[in-house]
């Protein structure tokens, strides 16, 4: 089947002739045949269980009807449910404050670190090696030292605190400090992402640029503010694009921490819709996955502003 | 420079979509392979106990069953909570295994979703196991599961650290006599007590003790009963003892701040025997004392062997043959043995109680304790969640006692429907 286009669709190519017409629908086979294993893997892997996602969120999923398949359909009462539930509130509030906090120390503790390493010293190399650590590391070791450390009674935190005469923080047991806690084991985990984009972004500024500005007579910082900065708006627009939907659907770090508590104290849209649907004894799947489907449309849109930026950045 | 990463990001989803298509085929092939290899076929088992492989007393166990059936058995361990999941999601997808250990609270659900079959249906005895027990797995009449053993909470206590104190432990028979003996304890500079307060079913599990021997049930966690034992918990943690991180603790981690020694008392359960005696800690058990003196009822903890519902039913057969292995009397006790757990037979606790006379107050403990879902079958789960979240909201000091357990009352009630 495949083989008879081919050669039509080849033929066509070298110029054979004006005879043979119907090629174009020839090449539309094999662009298919070439197409079919990335549509098949997107159908597959991302449309299909992003339709059952959205399915689950409009049906009222008990544990009886989710093995018997016989959920009836209830439009959109899982999701006044979630609406009206009182996590809601705190959870949008945590969702913002952990990726916008996240977000601002990662890029600049990254951008501090990526101008650090600009200057090719001794051991630079290294140094910046093993500032990749905590972005090699599986999330569910970083995220069980993090909370080793942070332990209240016996955590090192708590002991270094004390030494500066600090009394015992409550780091993940107290609702004003948990979401700080797995902000700051977030931020660590960032920050390598960021320092690697930003540091092959400094690669690319001419070195021309800093020469003549000292020759001016330009400070460092005029330089850095001058030169480095406008010339890395582009990587920088497009790290913080990326950190921003990573950093929205953050889920391991909190769960290992803090499992989103105590009470609602670090419990963001991504633990709350996978506490929903697997943290009780009884799932609550279509609450779950309407929360899910929140998250989606939030991270849709920071993605479709991606793409436009990237878009703009190409243009210039 | 973009033209080539989309070309080569092609690539990869190409490549991914060859392995997936090619690694699909050769898994067919190698399923129908080993289930025609054995000659009783392939039986597969899944329990809670990831911790014991093979080579454990309890991995032996199941492998001796298998040769007794002439079967062979596939076992999977899997976390407690995850293995709801996985059996809820292969049960929709109809390919459940033929035996699941399950926490003896979700029987209940999964029976009522039909996921289980009967003991009736596959022929097992369960005549002679423990009433208080066996009710866990009991829905309208029929019963889905038989209990494989059963645990339960107690105080261990650290007789070096009282006895340095002062404290005798004999004179903890109540709430305040209990109380009393922490302010001793803390007053001769070690640590107090440490429990389980995480915000899962395992705070519910530690925290139900507390609630029945206030005099409270679970139809109404709002009651001043109630909140008099939330209140006891919280004040141990202000008065400082109880550590702050009991809020967060498992049953694990709670055990594992008692094995410093420092502590005069922990909450936990039979199954950490073993551990209390390599320790080296010179330990007691007491029963939980109820508000107004004497043993409070504690949970039931354990689990059930279950056969789910199979589409091909010329599996039961075999299936009673393993699961009639796995607790017939002869086995039962070097199950329970391995698992550190009290019998579910009666005259198998005598026999216990005899070969490690340590197990004497658990067994007591066992025979007093309540199944968690024994009076609100399947509305358990629901009220268990919104326990747990009072008792987080309350020991964190997001809320007092008192509007906590308000707030779960309501939600509970509105998670029901009435």
């Amino acid at each position: 089947m495949t083989a008879v286009p081919t050669t039509g669709g080849w033929r066509n190519r070298q110029g054979d002739g004006p005879r043979r017409r119907r090629t174009p629908s020839g090449t539309g086979v094999i662009a298919w045949c070439f197409l079919a294993p990335l549509v098949i893997y997107l159908v597959t892997f991302y449309a299909y269980p992003l339709y059952r996602n959205i399915e689950l969120s409009f049906k009222d999923y008990t544990v009886a009807s989710f093995v018997q398949g016989n959920a009836p359909f209830v439009g959109w009462d899982n999701f006044t449910e979630v609406f009206e539930s009182p996590t809601l509130g705190p959870a949008l509030r945590n969702t913002l404050v952990f990726t916008l906090a996240s977000l601002v120390f990662q890029y600049g503790i990254g951008l501090a670190l990526a101008v650090f390493f600009q200057k090719n010293f001794r051991l630079a190399g290294t140094l910046r090696a093993l500032f990749l650590v905590p972005w090699l590391l599986p999330l569910i070791v970083s995220g069980s030292v993090w909370s080793w450390m942070m332990n209240s009674e016996s955590g090192v935190v708590n002991a270094a605190l004390e030494a500066f005469g600090i009394g015992q923080i409550n780091w993940l047991t107290s609702p004003h400090w948990s979401l700080v806690a797995v902000i700051v084991a977030n931020i660590w985990i960032g920050v390598p992402f960021n320092l690697v984009l930003l540091y092959s972004g400094l690669q690319n500024i001419p070195p021309e640029l800093y020469e003549a500005a000292s020759l001016d007579g330009a400070s460092t910082w005029q330089q850095f503010r001058r030169i480095t900065f406008p010339l890395l708006r582009p990587v920088s627009a497009i790290t913080v694009l990326l950190g921003l939907v990573y950093t929205l659907k953050v889920f391991d770090i909190i769960w290992i921490m803090t499992r989103g508590g105590p009470g609602t104290s670090s419990t963001t849209l991504s633990t709350w819709s996978y506490e929903l649907g697997f943290g009780s004894l009884l799932p609550h799947f279509g609450p779950g996955a309407a929360v899910g489907n929140l998250l989606i449309v939030i991270a849709l849109v920071f993605g479709l502003i991606y793409i436009r930026v990237q878009k703009r950045q190409e243009e210039w | 420079m973009r033209h080539h990463t989309l070309r080569s990001a092609g690539a990869t989803a190409l490549a991914l979509g060859v392995l997936t298509g090619v690694t699909a085929c050769s898994g067919s092939d190698s399923d129908s392979g080993s289930d025609s290899d054995a000659s009783g076929g392939t039986f597969t088992f899944w329990d809670p106990y990831p911790q014991w492989d093979e080579d454990t007393a309890w991995g032996q166990q199941v492998e001796h069953c298998a040769e007794q059936t002439g079967v062979r058995i596939d076992r999977t361990g899997y976390d407690t909570s995850d293995l709801t999941t996985q059996a809820l999601l292969a049960g929709q997808q109809g390919n459940s295994p033929d035996i699941i250990v399950l926490d003896n609270p979700v029987v209940s659900t999964l029976a009522e979703a039909g996921l289980l079959s009967t003991t009736e249906d596959l022929g097992l005895d369960t005549s002679g196991f423990a009433e208080n027990l066996m009710a866990a797995g009991e829905i309208d009449g029929a019963s889905y599961g038989v209990p494989i053993g059963a645990n339960t909470t107690a105080l261990y206590y650290n007789a070096t650290v009282l006895a340095d104190a002062g404290v005798d432990p004999a004179s903890v028979t109540d709430w305040q006599s209990l109380t009393d003996a922490l302010e001793q304890v803390t007053a001769a500079g070690h640590k107090g007590i440490t429990f389980a307060g995480i915000g899962t079913e395992e705070g519910s599990f530690q925290f139900l003790p507390w609630l029945w021997g206030s005099g409270a049930d679970l139809h109404d966690i709002a009651s001043p009963e109630a909140v008099s034992a939330l209140e006891l918990w919280k004040g141990w943690l202000d008065d400082g003892y109880a550590p702050n991180s009991v809020i967060s603790n498992t049953q694990e981690v709670s055990w594992q701040e008692f094995a410093t020694g420092d502590y005069a008392f922990a909450q936990n359960g039979t199954w950490q025997l073993a551990a209390a005696d390599e320790s080296g800690i010179d330990y007691g058990v007491l029963t939980i004392p109820s508000a107004a003196g004497g043993p409070a009822p504690a949970a039931t903890g354990g689990e059930f062997v279950t056969a789910p519902v199979q589409t091909d039913t010329d599996r039961y057969e075999t299936t009673t043959q393993i699961i009639d292995c796995l607790v017939s009397a002869d086995n039962l006790l070097a199950t329970d043995t391995a698992l550190s757990y009290v019998a579910p037979i009666e005259d198998l606790r005598e026999q216990q109680v005899q070969d490690n006379p340590g197990l004497a107050p658990w067994v007591e403990a066992v025979s007093a304790a309540r199944g968690r879902t024994t009076d609100l079958g399947t509305d358990y789960p629901v009220i268990s969640e919104q326990l747990w979240n009072a008792v987080q909201n309350a020991l964190s000091g997001s809320q007092s006692p008192q509007d906590a357990l308000e707030a779960a009352q309501q939600a509970a009630e509105s998670g029901l429907g009435n």
